[in-house]
């Protein structure tokens, strides 16, 4: 038990064991779910096909057979690397692996939204507590909280957008000339020195990030804000106090450093829940990320697409948490990694 | 001090309390009084409480009144220009003195028609929220409470790992693929997003419970009780469940309101295949082809949604003060001695 790398390599390791059953669970789950409900995809994949077709499509697919062989064959398949097949017999795993980089891009991008405006407003809202300031701030943030993010991106792509002139559909607005080799647009376009397309990429960036930050916003704005009034009684904001610095300098360079290592926790669970709402962000922009993908998978009875994405979102959400408690130990040395 | 003897007294349950019996019905009132104060004191919670309760009378009135105005009246019963599917002349009319939310596309007034959708959404946010707590709470007490027994730590395990393998879907996606994949087995699909809306919500208060019974079973007072002999479901009801009821209450009034998002979502989504439902997220939905032109016919729906969420977040916000005798205390001697010790001013004096 310390602090030392071994520690944290031993910390990292027991937390990814965790996560096995859990993934475990997860698949069984949405196996049985998926295959419960519809034990045929194959007349909604082909309605007007004949019975010859249809039975060709359950044999490929193996949906005539019963639950535990197709569940045996999905499994032996995922642990060679096989993560099964579409609708139309293509492999799921790459259309995974090439939506997952946009989502990943948007998620951080609204984090980062997030963070800027949710510590500012917290630090306000903290330092004007129980004045107008602070039940403003409130209201703003439940706002976020009360809208729902379907209402906020409409809203923002049919009054916003045209106002501003940002484009509302897609990650590039003509396709782009260099390799996307990560598959985030900004980062694309970065790598390849193209800098009006880095400028596209972001307009396209900017508002689905936000309408997915305004929702989680109030999260971050209320952590800094209740670990800021936590923070203020203390000693040492106290003895800063008595040096004669001034307000503003106890307030943002003593008080507000000291909370952000309760903001940075919460990060975690915020980006699992950013995650999920990437669905219907996703939707509504025309982003090509997982969640637009897992919305399809799940219209086109893709079973195989949508257990692969569930896997992966489950990993997300591990991932997630793991990351916010390396970080708490690198912010607060009294953390010890065990 | 007597406040401490009289507690330790009541729990060893040796000779009766020396207290006469008009201070335990000034208690009763103390608590209505200094709820009344804590809500009072803070002017948004204040806004949410009345909020709510408007809501919750206009859905009680919505659901209620026209059956019983029909039998009464026959079919001329709409006293109040409330009349959904009452059609008009006025078609897509914008927002005007009449109509305050404007007509749809067959001049039906948009207002009535977003108020006769609020017993669904509301009921539906209430629903699901309750049916979660029961079940999560139930569980979460289980896995909390009777840890020490190697049948009662299985058991805590087994818990435990089946809530964590529901964490680990995010809310919306299992949400949304539940409604799916269970509206093609059942054949009524407002069931079929309760049961998944369930399904995806229990898990965060098995945790939530949990957590409280952890801390709470550490408690002095629990251990008094059981030294004094008191009964293993005794302490349990009284002093157990007693004491999750306001964490639970807070929890569960925020989440109401996000069920609400969540289940408009859904709805949005198509997934709630009800011909002609009145539903604020399918609303939403059916009318975004609209925009920008006929915007009034989005913006009702959606803000039905806001005010209600945004409401209910209010009051659940507030209602951690006023469930907590601690800050309700705190809030009435506050008002009593009217110097207003704000945060604020509170943390202003640390600084001299």
């Amino acid at each position: 038990m310390g602090r030392n790398l071994s520690d944290l390599g031993f910390f990292i390791g027991a937390r990814l064991l965790q996560l096995i059953p859990v993934l475990i669970g997860v698949i069984v789950l949405m196996f049985l779910f998926t295959h419960l409900a519809v034990s045929d995809p194959c007349a909604s994949w082909y309605p007007h096909a004949k019975k010859a077709v249809l039975d060709e499509c359950r044999s490929y697919y193996g949906f005539g057979q019963p639950l535990y062989l197709q569940f045996g064959r999905y499994a032996v398949g995922l642990l060679a690397g096989n993560w099964g097949t579409d609708q139309f017999g293509a492999n799921v795993y790459p259309q995974i692996a090439q939506s997952l980089p946009p989502t990943v891009e948007l998620v951080l991008a609204s984090l980062l939204v997030m963070i800027v405006f949710g510590i500012a407003l917290g630090a306000v809202a903290a330092q004007y507590a129980g004045r107008w300031p602070d039940h403003l701030i409130r209201v703003f943030y439940l706002s976020g909280w009360a809208a729902p993010t379907y209402l906020v991106g409409i809203l923002l792509a049919i009054f916003v957008a045209p106002a501003l002139g940002l484009p509302t559909g897609g990650a590039f607005s003509n396709n782009p000339p260099f390799p996307q080799r990560t598959n985030m647009s900004v980062v694309d376009a970065l790598l390849a020195g193209n800098l009006p397309y880095t400028v596209d990429a972001i307009d396209h960036l900017v508002l689905p990030a936000i309408a997915l930050a305004f929702l989680n916003l109030g999260i971050i704005t209320r952590m800094t804000r209740s670990s800021m009034l936590e923070v203020l009684p203390l000693d040492f904001v106290k003895s800063a106090r008595m040096k004669g610095i001034s307000e503003a300098a106890v307030l943002y360079r003593h008080a507000l450093r000291n909370s952000l290592i309760t903001t940075t926790t919460i990060l975690g669970f915020t980006a699992s829940g950013l995650l999920a709402s990437t669905v219907v962000v996703e939707e509504i922009f025309r982003w090509p990320g997982i969640g637009e993908y897992s919305f399809s998978s799940l219209v086109n009875n893709n079973f195989s697409g949508l257990i692969g994405v569930t896997i992966v979102f489950a990993i997300a959400v591990v991932v997630a948490n793991l990351a916010a408690d390396i970080l708490y130990g690198v912010i607060d040395p009294r953390v010890e990694w065990r | 001090m007597d406040a401490d003897r009289e507690t330790v007294g009541e729990v060893l349950g040796s000779a009766p309390v020396p207290a006469p019996p008009t201070a335990r019905r000034a208690r009763g009132s103390d608590v209505v009084y200094e709820s009344l104060r804590t809500l009072a004191a803070n002017p948004l919670t204040l806004a949410g409480f009345v909020l709510v309760v408007i809501l919750t009378v206009a859905a009680v009135l919505v659901e209620a009144l026209p059956p019983i105005t029909a039998a009464v009246l026959g079919h001329a019963w709409s006293i109040l220009p409330y009349a959904p599917n009452s059609i008009g002349p006025l078609i897509n009319s914008p927002p005007n003195a009449q109509h305050w939310f404007g007509t749809d596309e067959l001049g039906r007034d948009v207002l009535s028609r977003v108020v006769a959708a609020l017993p669904l959404d509301l009921g539906m946010g209430v629903a699901i929220t309750v049916l979660s707590v029961g079940i999560g709470a139930g569980l979460g007490l289980v896995a909390g409470f009777w840890d020490e027994s190697r049948l009662g730590r299985a058991l805590s395990a087994v818990i435990l790992r089946i809530t964590d393998i529901f964490l680990a879907f995010p809310t919306l996606v299992l949400a949304i693929a539940l409604t799916a994949i269970l509206g093609k087995s059942i054949n009524s699909p407002l069931t079929a997003v309760i049961v998944a809306l369930t399904v995806t919500w229990w898990p965060y208060y098995v945790r939530i419970v949990r957590g409280e019974v952890l801390v709470i079973k550490h408690m002095g007072y629990i251990y008094a009780a059981r030294i004094a002999g008191l009964s293993e479901r005794r302490i349990l009801v009284r002093h157990v469940l007693r004491n999750l009821l306001e964490p639970l209450t807070v929890y569960a009034t925020l989440d109401i309101g996000t069920v609400i998002v969540t289940f408009s979502t859904i709805a949005f989504v198509g997934l709630i295949s009800i011909p002609n439902l009145l539903e604020w997220g399918t609303m939403v939905a059916t009318y975004q082809s609209n925009l920008p032109a006929d915007y009034w016919l989005v913006l009702a729906p959606g803000l039905a949604i806001f005010v209600t969420v945004l409401a209910l977040s209010l009051l659940g916000d507030g209602l951690r003060d006023v469930l907590d005798p601690r800050t309700r205390r705190a809030f009435a001697r506050e008002a009593q001695t009217s110097t207003a010790p704000e945060p604020a001013a509170a943390m202003a004096d640390v600084g001299e």
